[in-house]
């Protein structure tokens, strides 16, 4: 948790040395309250000062990393208990379980298939993050046999869930190049420390209780383990939701240690919409990795929806990219209109167009996000602007129509408007979108 | 140094709402549903109160939405343009513990029914169901407020759940919930302040604080979730804090607001990478409600059965840590 300017003054040696370059120590503790300066500056700085502040720099929950290169996987580091406060840093880690009792057709072409399924959402690519590798009942061979297919056929993160150290040794030595991770359930000992020690390998720590949780985590920590990711055992969704707000809370607002990792959350149900209500819930309250017992497109597609929702930076307006769209069917003469990139208002306004049941051409014009009112006010939705880009796009080789339906908020433009896009005739439309399937039915609009 | 649960305490309360009437109380409902009441953050039974369950309602309409998905269409083929049967159908088939009904054909462009024509709509309902109701209506100021003026008198006593007013058009309807003895949706447009400003105007017209629940306007998911989300949680934060404008439940739609969306009409022959329709349906609307839920709502309506059915069962589970530890 970080000291504030006065608290840091305490640990300093004020004797007002200017070594550091800063005239008094106050000033010094001030700049590095505001992280201005480092305390190495100060040559006579304490061993206490040093810890101190070590340990106030420190995130209050680690980042753990899962996997290598491009397609690893960042959990941790948050900052806050609501997205509100500033934003969720990193978006939860969707992982997916195999079973080694499969065969292995099956489980092959499974790993191929998660493989190659991404999506284009807003312009995001979008995927699951993990494998997650159960030994299930099967034999060490079998379950080598698993972590061989990921290996050859996936570029996943991949986690291993397994009791039997054997088994896990050797699966580690063939991942040994890839950063992957270790469910272990239950209690832990030296041996499963061993597991990773001079390996880049994550423990993920269960506990039934806080209590035998925080016990496990302070094992761990004695045996030198540091990238640790908890998992909670709750008995039903009540129990977690409590339980991972009260671990969040503790790492952030009591910078209580034991419980300043990431957490995991084991989504298990029978059937596809008590997942999807279960891995909902985890998704919004601090889940850094939900493992999905199956792989199932219509789940992962609505999590990733709500996965871009959740963990969008409040203060930074989701895009859509600027260009032309075609709303339903148009042809050449069908109606044109106008709207901003902010990604709410696009969705609005193409999905009452849609709703209006008219084929329309949608100019979304690039304002860096900004939704029509707010752009208009920053100069950035204006005549000039407007006509710049639809010249840019070429709209006037795509489209025979040419009249153009701006935004109601933005009538005042539209003189502007006109005169700077000659042959063209400006209409002004509704200023809400909801509006927009009636103004369509009371205005002639191609 | 042990663990210590840091436990978080409020000074506010969230007013409690009570909708419908029974015989005893002046109305014909079976039973009443009352929501809100919670000193704490959603589901945090170790740091305060939870004495309601958020409710869960469905919606039946006046006419068949002309965009109705399909995939619902399956569910209600035999009842959707009988309001009072698919009323029926949603309480004793899906568990609905409240009916909405939404009077679109009364906007002038759709199809400009009379208020008698609505009140006739209600009275069916209220006739084929025992639980309480809530009318929902449009933003056509002019007639709603004659059709809702309407519907209060005619379900005078029965406590309904007028749905809604905003902050450019409450004092009309304001006044006959009032008059006829009904509660109100105060709806503004994803924003804490607008919110608290239409809550503040109700209470200058005396409006009774325990008869008002707030709508932040839904955005379904992946159209403005995020939005809804996190003024929920504002909202409710202030709340709890303290701030007595804003310590109201909340009413969402994540049926309606779903229901328009494309991911729950496209097939997986168009769309093979969204998968199953039918499931993606369903799991579109639950997330909707679930994530939401987690922010704070309480009152909920409902579209697909089987969206119903697991937030139900879910909300039970999230209630299950009501008992301690």
């Amino acid at each position: 948790m970080a000291l504030s300017g006065l608290e840091i003054f305490k640990l300093l040696p004020k004797t007002n040395c200017k070594e550091c370059g800063v005239p008094t120590c106050m000033a010094f503790a001030m700049k590095l309250a505001q992280k201005k300066a480092d305390l190495g500056e100060c040559p006579h700085a304490s061993e206490e000062a040093r810890a101190a502040l070590g340990a106030a720099s420190k995130p209050p929950i680690r980042l753990v990393k899962i996997g290598v290169g491009a397609r690893a996987l960042e959990v941790g580091n948050e900052t806050v208990m609501f997205r509100h406060e500033k934003t969720f840093f990193h978006q939860t880690g969707l992982a997916i379980r195999l079973n080694a009792s499969e065969d292995e057709e099956t489980l092959v072409s499974k790993i191929r298939e998660i493989e190659n399924y991404t999506v284009d959402r807003v312009g995001e690519q979008l995927k699951a993050d993990l494998l997650f590798l159960s030994q299930d009942e099967a034999g060490k061979d079998a379950f080598l046999k698993l972590i061989g297919f990921a290996k050859e056929h996936s570029t996943k993160g991949v986690i291993l869930d397994s009791r039997d150290r054997e088994s896990l040794t050797a699966g580690l030595e063939i991942l040994k190049a890839d950063r992957p991770a270790v469910f272990l359930s239950g209690d832990v000992s030296d041996g499963d420390f061993e597991l990773a020690k001079n390996r880049s390998v994550s423990l993920i720590i269960t506990g039934e209780s806080f209590e035998s949780l925080e016990s496990r985590v302070e094992k761990a920590k004695k045996a030198g383990i540091e990238d640790l990711i908890l998992n909670l055992k709750a008995p039903d969704l009540g129990r977690q939701f409590q339980n991972n707000t009260i671990l969040r809370r503790s790492a952030l607002k009591k910078n209580y240690e034991p419980f300043g990792y990431p957490l995991l959350t084991m989504v298990e149900a029978e059937n596809g919409p008590d997942r999807m209500a279960k891995a909902s819930v985890g998704l919004c309250k601090y889940a850094s990795i939900i493992v999905l017992p199956r792989y199932d497109k219509a789940l992962l597609y609505t999590l990733f929806a709500l996965r871009q929702n959740i963990f969008t930076d409040p203060q930074k307006p989701i895009q859509v990219e600027p260009k032309l769209y075609s709303i339903g069917d148009p042809t050449p003469e069908s109606p044109v209109f106008l709207t901003t990139n902010f990604s709410l208002t696009f969705f609005l306004v193409s999905g009452e167009i849609e709703n209006s049941g008219t084929s329309a051409h949608l100019v979304v014009c690039d304002c860096e996000g900004q939704s029509v009112l707010t752009a208009w006010a920053a100069g950035k939705f204006t005549g000039e602007t407007i006509a710049k880009f639809i010249r840019e796009i070429k709209l006037e080789e795509q489209v025979k129509t040419r009249r153009l339906i701006i935004p109601g908020f933005v009538s005042q433009i539209s003189g502007d408007l006109e005169e700077k896009l000659p042959g063209w005739e400006i209409l002004v439309g509704c200023q809400e979108a909801a509006d927009i399937p009636s103004f369509v039915k009371s205005v002639s609009i191609a | 140094m042990g663990f210590e649960i840091p436990i978080e305490k409020n000074s506010g309360k969230i007013a409690e709402v009570t909708i419908g009437a029974t015989s005893e109380q002046g109305g014909t409902r079976s039973n009443t549903i009352t929501i809100g009441g919670s000193t704490a953050l959603p589901f945090l039974f170790f740091e305060g109160e939870h004495p309601n369950r958020p409710a869960l309602a469905m919606e039946v309409f006046d006419k068949v939405p002309a965009k109705y998905p399909e995939a619902l269409l399956d569910y209600y083929r035999d009842v959707i343009d009988k309001p009072a049967d698919m009323a029926k159908k949603c309480v004793e088939q899906y568990g609905a513990e409240l009916i909405s009904v939404r009077l679109d054909e009364t906007h002038p462009e759709k199809g400009d029914r009379s208020a008698d024509e609505a009140a006739d709509v209600v009275r069916q309902v209220l006739d084929s169901v025992k639980v309480p109701l809530i009318i929902t209506g449009h933003s056509h100021y002019e007639k709603i407020n004659v059709v809702m003026k309407k519907v209060c008198e005619v379900t005078a006593g029965e406590n309904c759940l007028i749905n809604y007013v905003e902050t450019d058009n409450y004092k009309t309807i304001a006044a006959a919930c009032m008059a006829y003895n009904h509660s109100i949706v105060a709806q503004s447009p994803i924003d804490v302040n607008m919110a608290k400003q239409l809550n503040i105007l109700l209470s200058d017209m005396n409006f009774p604080s325990e008869k008002i629940v707030i709508d932040p306007l839904t955005g379904a998911l992946g159209y403005g979730l995020e939005y809804t989300y996190s003024i929920m949680e504002r909202i409710r934060n202030d709340g709890l804090a303290g701030d007595s404008m804003l310590a109201f439940p909340m009413i969402i739609n994540p049926g309606y607001e779903s229901s328009r969306v494309k991911e729950v009409r496209v097939t997986e022959e168009e769309y093979p990478d969204w998968g199953d329709m039918e499931l993606r349906s369903a799991y579109w609307e639950t997330a909707t409600a679930m994530s939401l839920l987690s922010a704070g709502s309480e009152l909920i309506v409902m579209y697909h059965p089987k969206a119903m059915e697991t937030v139900k069962k879910h909300v039970d589970e999230l209630y299950s840590a009501e008992s301690g530890n």
